[in-house]
């Protein structure tokens, strides 16, 4: 392994068994990571983008020395993780979206003094580390409050100075900005980014379902599905795959029985979704040329379907991530939770 | 970039062995500390219930004639009882409560040990309980005019350390096993408080259950630990004990050896079983 990697993953695999509950010799294999190849360099800010269930978590259990693999190997900061997790636990850190971590009954101050001393930082450096680094959040004028008092965002801001109060190698953030509400996610994503600006040689992994999140912040993005990594690039890369396509999005009254596979049917037309708008539906199309449209809008005047709205855009995360799953990430949610 | 792209703060030497393990321990035992200074409730639930718990055994030891050494005996053993339930609940359970808040995970993450975690709960617990303890001890003994005869202070001291120092290393031990046994354990600890309440001689020398149920009831600690603690406090003390002193004291720190020994032995196998089958850090919320 390169020294210049921080994250090196070969072939990693995690198959859950799951027993019956009434019968408990009856056994379940569930996959949920197959075969991930990733390779992060120091200084690198890596997204895993993905929906609920992907494998997102289970491979930040793994590289955090929390789950063995069941295939492959992974190394943190060059270290094995089944065999030296303790190498790897001094220099690293994880903090999950939603978390309740910490006690109640401590103050803010308390209870990042706390974590701090887990990891052995002198206490004078850790008060001082925590009035910066709320400071930096906006959090500041919370030092005092008990962290039952905290909102969900308030809490969750504290739960990622924890992660940074400790100066990992290398830190995991898990679905950081998962419940927060528009300002708090922005404030959380800013001191990301501020931290990766001035920490160069500092490793963040990141997952997220939200693509704007991974676009705005990532260095490079591995898009993950049921456990499997469909790619692995720059934000501009992966959409760049796409520039040669031309992509609409055309606002209709009602679908009146037109169908995704319809459209998809047609010459030109690579991926048509239907999905659900205010008064309608929206239908997303990835063209392999413009000349591709008029078919599409033939289809729609058969059905009588009207058009409200059409627009030519750029690619999006968005659009990556339904041109190799199938469908968007929303929809697969939907059909994970199900 | 500009002053804005300077590193938040330099790195800094962090302690690691023994320095990082005493840094856990005072860590993890300062939430039960100052929390209890921020619950005042517990003057009301655990001074006053104990008191009336107390007192139901005092009125009735004094309508049947009993010794007057019984009534102090009670005392004690409702004072003894608030460890008793901080091991029981706020121990033995806290593993299971720290995987539900999601600290679990980041203890074992963490570069420390988790014996510290554990025992950075025990000392807090018993800083915490002491106080409570201590109130139960006062109040009962002004309200019933207990007498004591201390006549070998270092003794009781030794005793007193000893079966605390047993009592939680059961706490430490049975915490990892409530973890793995899930929510059945939950039941478990139900089921031991109140027998355990008998079994232990709380209210009454244990001498009284026969040899036998004695012997067995001595796996808690607090039953030779009390027993002993009453030989030493009371001048008849020593006519109801169970066995003497120095016997009581050898089995104690044996039991307190035998109960960290296996604590730390079933972190290790709690901790394999969570990284190797993925369960137990599971939060079931």
């Amino acid at each position: 392994m390169s020294a210049d990697l921080a994250i090196e993953t070969q072939n990693l695999g995690r198959i859950y068994t799951i027993r019956n509950r009434r019968e408990r010799r009856i056994r379940k294999e569930v996959v949920a990571l197959r075969d991930v190849n990733l390779q992060i360099p120091r200084g690198e800010l890596f997204g895993l983008l993905g929906p609920n269930g992907a494998g997102k978590t289970t491979l930040i259990k793994i590289l955090t020395t929390l789950l063995a693999p069941t295939t492959g190997w992974a190394r943190v900061a060059g270290f094995d993780v089944v065999r030296e997790p303790h190498k790897i636990r001094p220099r690293i850190n994880m903090v999950s979206g939603g978390e309740a971590s910490g006690y109640g009954l401590l103050t803010v101050r308390e209870n990042l003094w706390m974590f701090a001393q887990f990891y052995g930082l002198p206490s004078r450096e850790a008060n001082r580390r925590i009035e910066e680094l709320l400071r930096r959040i906006g959090l500041a004028d919370r030092i005092h409050t008990k962290s039952s008092d905290l909102s969900t965002g308030l809490r969750q801001k504290m739960n990622i100075v924890r992660g940074f109060l400790t100066d990992p190698e290398i830190l995991f953030l898990d679905e950081p900005t998962l419940g927060l509400d528009v300002n708090a996610a922005r404030d959380v994503r800013r001191f990301i980014r501020e931290w990766m600006d001035a920490h160069p040689d500092r490793t963040v992994l990141l997952t997220t379902h939200y693509m704007v999140e991974a676009d705005e912040l990532c260095d490079r993005v591995a898009i993950i599905s049921q456990g499997r990594v469909l790619a692995c690039d720059s934000p501009e890369a992966l959409k760049r795959r796409l520039q040669r396509d031309a992509l609409f999005d055309i606002e209709i009254t009602a679908p009146n029985g037109l169908t995704s596979s319809m459209l998809e049917a047609l010459p030109g037309v690579r991926k048509a979704v239907l999905t659900d708008a205010d008064g309608g539906a929206r239908l997303s199309l990835i063209l392999a040329a413009d000349s591709a449209l008029p078919g599409v809008i033939h289809v729609l005047t058969e059905r009588a379907v009207q058009v409200r709205h059409l627009t030519k855009r750029e690619p999006t995360l968005e659009d990556v991530f339904v041109e190799l799953v199938g469908r968007p990430l929303a929809e697969e949610e939907v059909a994970d939770g199900q | 970039m500009g002053s804005e792209a300077r590193p938040f703060f330099a790195p800094v030497p962090k302690a690691s062995g023994w320095r990082l393990f005493l840094k856990t321990v005072v860590a993890r035992a300062y939430p039960r500390v100052v929390g209890q200074q921020r619950e005042r409730s517990w003057i009301f639930f655990d001074v006053f219930l104990s008191i009336l718990a107390v007192s139901a055994y005092v009125f009735v030891y004094r309508a049947i004639g009993a010794p007057e050494e019984y009534v102090g005996f009670v005392v004690v053993g409702g004072a003894m009882t608030a460890f008793w339930l901080n091991v029981l609940w706020s121990m033995s359970s806290q593993l299971y409560w720290e995987k539900e808040s999601g600290n679990l995970a980041l203890y074992i993450m963490a570069p420390n040990s988790m014996m510290a975690i554990l025992l950075g709960m025990a000392l807090g617990g018993i800083i915490a309980t002491a106080l409570r303890a201590a109130a139960i001890l006062l109040v009962g003994s002004l309200i019933f005019h207990v007498q004591y005869a201390v006549g070998n202070l270092p003794a009781l001291v030794v005793v007193f350390i000893l079966t605390l120092a047993a009592l939680y290393g059961l706490g430490m031990m049975s915490a990892s096993l409530f973890l793995l046994w899930g929510r059945e354990a939950w039941h478990l600890a139900n089921l031991a408080q109140e027998p355990i309440y008998l079994l232990s001689g709380f209210y009454f020398p244990v001498k009284n259950l026969g040899f036998w149920v004695a012997v067995g009831a001595s796996i808690i600690p607090l039953t030779l630990g009390l027993d002993a603690m009453r030989q030493l406090l009371f001048p008849s003390g020593a006519a109801l004990g169970f066995l003497t002193v120095p016997v009581e004291v050898v089995v104690l720190a044996v039991l307190c050896v035998l109960f960290l020994v296996a604590a730390r032995w079933l972190l290790g196998y709690m901790e394999r079983i969570a990284i190797r089958k993925g369960r137990l850090l599971e939060s079931r919320r």
